[in-house]
């Protein structure tokens, strides 16, 4: 059985604050809402009754615990291991974070639940825990993400819930989310924000950091029961951060252990980004000197926003995280190979962690393959083909 | 007492002219844009003013350019209406400085909750949703006056004011200073609804149709701003 999520939160992540980034810089409707959110929030983190109800199902409607698997022929020269987010229940680590909201959501009363997606892996994952407790769902999507990701976005509808297109301004997944907080403004007395990423206003960004965090904490017990010692490294793709944050956070604690965060080259908030405020925190941002947010450009719809979590700011800064960016080319060549030489195919934002783990100079690494890749052969198999 | 109208225009190149027209309708204030990529209380016609005016390079120097020329064709006062990412990006002192000297009388930051940087002064806003507690620091800390939110949503015309403005303004009356003014405003556009806030609140402010109206050109922005001021003047 899965352990219950850490509960360790430092007296500043209490109030928000990450060296400086995080915040709730959202219009004043909202914060009553992310107070009772905060609220709630604390007493179901000290209730053994919400931990066991997550647990159970975590368990026996999600899967866990996920495997490792050792992807030998992907890179023969390294011991590479998989953490398999791809086989939980849905196709990505997402399910983690929206179970653990959903039950969240019905603790508070809310009846209806709006949520922002990108590759559609979050709104697949909230479209899924909405239909197993019968509340109503809205999701926001950019109309190109929606042409991007055209499975999930027809999974959603079959799972009952309503896909919003979003046609404004970049039409990704930036929009969705403006979109998608601008709706729970509208109705926050009946609606629960079922926020995807580690992003937001507090206390999203912890609130998500601690449901995906039995990533990291099964990895460690895994790897260590595999191996008898821990990873020399540690790698995960950074969109907004949610897989990444939940791998590290297992980790965080040992010094010995590299961690390494793969952004898209064309979406790099931490390489190349600035501080600024985007969805309601201070972090770093693809934005002009002016503070207007700029696009983001990736082949992967999960990766292609341009902020982060608060908490990967502050880890960038204080350096205990590396973050490395990684081309669409390499992320497709990363995609083939690992389908080739393991017979597992990962999603095009998992690609990007898996082609820095190939020239790390670590040769003891875990991966998180934060989901499968099935809904991105369309646009995986066209960029092969042009690059052929 | 005299019943305020605030009118809210978006920063851009025919702005000044349009804000000379609000103020002959008779505007007492004009809420200035400073128009953001990602604005999260703003409704869908805000949204496209302000994707216009930074299609036309209306970024933070040329807004205050913009109201600095405003300041020179009218008496009322002029308020920014600015989103928290430009105050960090060009500083909040500084922008508080520069906005002065442009002829700003004081400043709203939409997304700025009453107990975050409280160092800057502004005018404050509480929601339908904002308990007594926070009604109360916002009253306490607000500049000149504080601004009632009337429903929980964006920004936008509405087709009936909003039901919970009555409740809300009765509640800031009783934590509030007594001579502090109340201004309503989101989802005011008809006479009507200026009339109707205005019988509850100390004045009203008017966005989303004033920009739409200002489409249309100063002289039928002037014609607008007159309707609403008429109706205010009437409001009990």
């Amino acid at each position: 059985m899965p352990s219950p999520p850490a509960k360790k939160i430092s007296p500043a992540e209490g109030r928000g604050l990450y060296g400086g980034y995080g915040g709730r810089y959202v219009p004043e409707t909202l914060i009553p809402a992310l107070e009772e959110l905060e609220t709630g929030w604390r007493a179901a983190l000290a209730d053994l009754d919400f931990i066991s109800e997550l647990n159970e199902l975590l368990a026996n409607y999600g899967g866990r615990p996920t495997p490792l698997t050792q992807a030998m022929r992907f890179c023969p020269e390294k011991r590479i291991y998989l953490k398999r987010e791809d086989l939980l229940h849905t196709g990505a680590h997402k399910l983690n974070n929206a179970l653990g909201q959903i039950v969240l959501a019905r603790r508070l009363g809310k009846k209806r639940i709006v949520a922002e997606t990108g590759a559609g892996q979050h709104g697949v994952a909230t479209a899924t825990v909405c239909a197993r407790f019968g509340l109503d769902c809205v999701v926001y999507m950019g109309v190109e993400d929606m042409r991007r990701q055209r499975p999930n976005v027809e999974r959603m509808q079959l799972l009952g819930a309503e896909v919003r297109p979003v046609e404004i301004g970049t039409q990704t997944l930036k929009e969705a989310t403006s979109e998608a907080i601008r709706d729970w403004i509208t109705n926050v007395e009946t609606t629960h924000y079922l926020i995807g990423s580690c992003v937001g206003p507090h206390p999203y960004p912890e609130i998500v950091r601690v449901l995906q965090s039995v990533i990291g904490r099964e990895s460690r017990e895994q790897i260590l029961e595999r191996e008898g010692r821990l990873p020399e490294a540690v790698i995960a793709c950074v969109g907004g951060g949610s897989n990444s944050i939940g791998m590290f956070a297992g980790f965080l604690d040992d010094a010995e252990v590299k961690l390494y965060g793969v952004e898209a080259a064309g979406a790099a908030s931490l390489g190349s980004g600035r501080v600024a405020i985007l969805h309601g925190a201070r972090s770093l941002v693809l934005a002009d000197e002016d503070g207007q947010i700029a696009d983001a450009h990736s082949i992967s719809a999960g990766l292609d926003y341009p902020g982060v979590g608060p908490e990967h700011a502050a880890l960038r800064d204080s350096g205990r995280v590396k973050y490395l960016p990684c081309t669409d080319d390499e992320a497709l060549a990363a995609f083939e190979r690992l389908t080739k030489t393991e017979g597992i195919i990962p999603a095009l934002e998992s690609s990007h962690a898996l082609a820095r783990a190939l020239d790390t100079d670590e040769s003891l690494i875990v991966v998180c393959l934060s989901g499968r890749g099935d809904k991105d052969l369309d646009e995986a198999l066209a960029q092969l083909g042009r690059r052929a | 007492m005299n019943k305020k109208l605030v009118i809210f225009l978006m920063s851009g190149r025919e702005t000044p002219e349009l804000a000379a027209a609000a103020a002959q309708g008779g505007a007492d204030l004009i809420e200035l844009g400073f128009p953001f990529s990602d604005p999260l209380a703003d409704g869908p016609v805000i949204r496209r003013a302000a994707e216009r005016a930074l299609s036309e390079g209306m970024r933070t120097k040329a807004c205050l350019e913009c109201l600095a020329e405003i300041r020179g064709r009218v008496q009322v006062p002029l308020v920014p209406f600015v989103y928290s990412a430009l105050l960090e990006a060009y500083g909040h002192k500084r922008f508080v400085a520069d906005a002065a000297s442009a002829g700003a009388s004081a400043i709203l930051v939409p997304d700025l909750p009453v107990d975050s940087h409280p160092e800057l002064r502004r005018i404050q806003l509480v929601a339908p949703t904002s308990t007594d507690e926070r009604i109360r620091l916002a009253a306490a800390t607000t500049d000149g006056w504080l601004y009632l939110v009337t429903l929980t949503g964006t920004t936008g015309a509405r087709t009936e004011l909003s039901s919970a403005l009555a409740g809300l303004a009765e509640r800031a009356r009783h934590l509030a200073p007594p001579e502090l003014p109340l201004y309503a405003g989101f989802g005011i556009s008809t006479p009507e609804h200026a009339r109707a806030a205005a019988e509850i609140a100390d004045g009203v402010i008017v966005g989303s149709r004033a920009i739409e109206v200002a489409e249309d050109g100063p002289e039928q922005l002037r014609r607008y701003v007159s309707s609403l001021r008429e109706s205010v003047d009437a409001a009990r």
